[in-house]
């Protein structure tokens, strides 16, 4: 399966400013380090719906599954 | 490079609330409608949207339009439009219950009814108590609206082109509207899209500010294409701020923290609120605490190496009371300001928020302009709603729950006239001229063939400095003339910015030297608009104005009771009257005073 990453890239244009700068961070320090496996869980966390995006982000919700829960603490990583 | 034309009844660009709104009037009236989108619709920073939708539907207090309109046009500081501000007002509820109908999940009363709840600036019986306004669908009001509008736009076989953006707006030599030129990020192809109806519906442009709440989305791309082509922009000194943004990020403290508890502290560790309010302190009204925020700044009292923000401190608090009544504010002060709030104090600055001003339109949503003597003459073919429009009804100041409605009212509005003006067969399909898409292709070419240029980033981190500081939330004259002629320079070296990424598949890069454009005419439109307007009204507060018993709260009507227009080229600015009557002519125009609450 071939993922294009500047779709990627750009799918990271969220309609709230909290995911805008959380992956504005990512972008630039882990996005070109990412291995397939990788990119397609990212893939899959950029469907959801930016409430729930950011709830998953934040803590107040658990991962879906491991393969996610490995992007969001990359996300959350300071 | 070849360029690919298309040709649609209308072409809407963006499709937040105030596009997809327009859209289904279209699409539902049988028209062949294209909404193009840079994200997925239900990505728009609608989304964002929270409060709710103010209609004075009565469900939970005694209200009616009437008492709404006094609430929009004193909150406007008189500067609406009457017209508008009555239109506005008394369609609120079939707009309301419309999105009812459509499936928008609201809140509901235990009899099944709208469940409303009160909102700042709205009131009954023209000033006298608060009223239960708002109707809203959880914390999730404008996301849910674009569900159910987006749902609906399917039904109705709207053509989405997402993952498009817009880059100029299309006129023929008498300066009708005939289309866009736009950009398919996926192919990099450049296309034109004719149609007999252009709205512009592309929301704010809060990018421009430092620190701002709005996401990286907010460009102001339909702002920046209208003032390229020649249209004029309305009232754009006006924007609101929220106090406590986190300096550097600009995510939203919420006034509750200070509600807990909360201090502000300067450099030095005053509560400096105590001199500026030495009753309410921290919990005065937004505006003072914004310009109390800023003279500390401006003084030198300011915190960190460039002494440019204040602090929040919130460590005398229980650490249990953080965690228990604001966790989100644990969670927003870890990852956006680095800083553990228990510990130690979250840095903040006033935020900009919200853009008042815009494309001048009427309450039909038509573009107008100055022309022949009329200083509200439709341009043909050209519509706009929502936040890039300004129609006017916020004036210098808009009350909360009015932008959604705003969208509601005024994108069901331009809608309807496209649909009247399509079937009475006053829109045609104007012949294209040749060069229609030469300004996009040269926009393109110069990116392409740039060297030795600025970064994107770097030139635009300048105008969003120059613009927090010069023409922030409280203005200062000396600050502003400066702020002017650095504006002017920093729009200069946005015409040499280079990219090294000169691909043409997903080129974010591209796309951000693009929007750039569009922000420099919105940050000059703003800066020029301010620096000019001697008085202060609403949101737009100069040192040089202040409360007087000649010039309450700064305000001057004699001579500022108009709307600003600027004009791209040459920075030039014109002025027109503010419409003080009312739609109808039973209908009383609320007189002017001085806006206390």
């Amino acid at each position: 399966m071939m993922i294009n990453k500047g779709r990627l890239q750009w799918q990271c244009r969220r309609a709230l400013l909290e995911l805008d700068l959380v992956f504005k961070r990512f972008l630039e320090r882990d996005f070109d380090r990412l291995d397939d496996g990788q990119l397609v869980a990212l893939e899959e966390l950029l469907r959801l719906e930016d409430h729930d995006l950011w709830a998953i982000v934040n803590g107040s919700k658990p991962s879906r599954n491991a393969r996610e829960g490995a992007i969001v603490a990359l996300l959350r990583a300071p | 490079m070849s360029v690919v034309k298309r040709t649609f009844d209308a072409v809407i660009v963006g499709a937040g609330g105030a596009g997809l709104r327009a859209a289904l009037q279209l699409s539902e009236a049988g028209m062949k409608t294209a909404v193009l989108t840079k994200v997925f619709p239900t990505r728009s920073h609608t989304v964002a949207a929270q409060g709710g939708v103010a209609a004075s539907l009565g469900n939970s207090t005694e209200d009616n339009w009437h008492w709404h309109m006094y609430d929009t046009v004193k909150g406007s500081d008189w500067l609406g439009d009457q017209d508008a501000i009555e239109f506005m007002c008394r369609k609120a509820n079939e707009v309301v219950v419309e999105l009812e109908h459509y499936g928008m999940p609201f809140d509901r009363t235990d009899n099944g009814k709208i469940y409303q709840r009160p909102f700042g600036g709205h009131s009954q019986n023209y000033g006298q108590t608060p009223v239960s306004r708002s109707c809203a669908a959880a914390d999730r009001t404008g996301h849910a609206m674009l569900h159910a509008l987006y749902q609906r736009n399917v039904r109705a076989n709207t053509q989405f082109f997402v993952e498009w953006m817009a880059l100029d707006l299309i006129r023929d030599s008498e300066g009708n509207v005939l289309g866009v030129t736009a950009l398919e990020m996926e192919t990099g192809e450049i296309c034109i899209f004719h149609c007999k109806a252009t709205i512009f519906a592309t929301g704010g442009a809060g990018r421009i500010y430092h620190s701002s709440t709005n996401a990286f989305i907010n460009t102001g791309d339909g702002v920046g294409m209208a003032a390229r082509a020649g249209i004029p922009l309305e009232d754009m000194e006006f924007w609101q701020f929220h106090p406590t943004g986190v300096a550097g990020a600009g995510v939203l403290i919420t006034e509750g923290v200070r509600g807990e508890g909360g201090i502000l502290r300067n450099g030095s560790g005053e509560r400096f609120m105590e001199r500026y309010a030495p009753n309410l302190k921290d919990l005065a009204s937004r505006d003072v605490v914004s310009r109390a925020m800023t003279t500390e700044i401006n003084e030198g009292r300011g915190c960190g190496p460039d002494k440019d923000y204040v602090l929040l401190d919130i460590t005398h608090l229980a650490p249990e009371t953080i965690m228990k009544r604001l966790p989100g504010i644990h969670e927003i002060a870890m990852q956006f300001a680095g800083v553990d709030p228990i510990k130690e104090p979250i840095p903040v600055v006033p935020t900009c928020h919200y853009q008042m001003g815009g494309i001048p339109t009427n309450y039909k949503g038509q573009v107008v302009v100055p022309k022949d003597g009329n200083p509200n003459a439709p341009v043909a073919g050209f519509y706009a709603a929502g936040e890039c429009a300004c129609a006017s009804v916020h004036g210098a100041n808009r009350l909360g729950t009015n932008s959604l409605l705003d969208l509601l009212v005024f994108g069901k509005s331009a809608g309807e006239t496209v649909v009247e003006d399509f079937n009475s067969g006053n829109l045609s399909l104007r012949p294209l001229p040749s060069d229609a898409a030469d300004v996009s292709l040269a926009r393109l070419a110069r990116l392409e063939s740039q060297t030795g240029g600025e970064s994107v980033f770097d030139v635009g981190l300048e105008m969003r400095r120059t613009m927090q500081k010069h023409a922030g939330v409280f203005r200062f004259d000396a600050l502003l003339k400066e702020g002017v002629a650095r504006i002017k320079e920093v729009a200069e070296r946005a015409k040499t910015t280079e990219i090294k990424d000169k691909s043409k598949v997903w080129n974010t890069a591209r796309i951000e030297a693009l929007e750039l454009d569009n922000l420099i005419e919105v940050a000059r439109a703003t800066i020029v608009s301010a620096e000019a307007r001697k008085e202060s009204r609403g949101a737009h507060v100069r040192d040089d104005a202040p409360d007087t018993a000649e010039f309450p709260n700064g305000r001057n009507d004699a001579e500022w009771l108009k709307h600003t227009l600027w004009y791209s080229e040459g920075d030039r600015l014109d002025y027109k009257p503010v419409n003080l009557k009312p739609m109808n002519e039973d209908t009383k125009p609320i007189g002017l005073a001085k806006r206390t609450y």
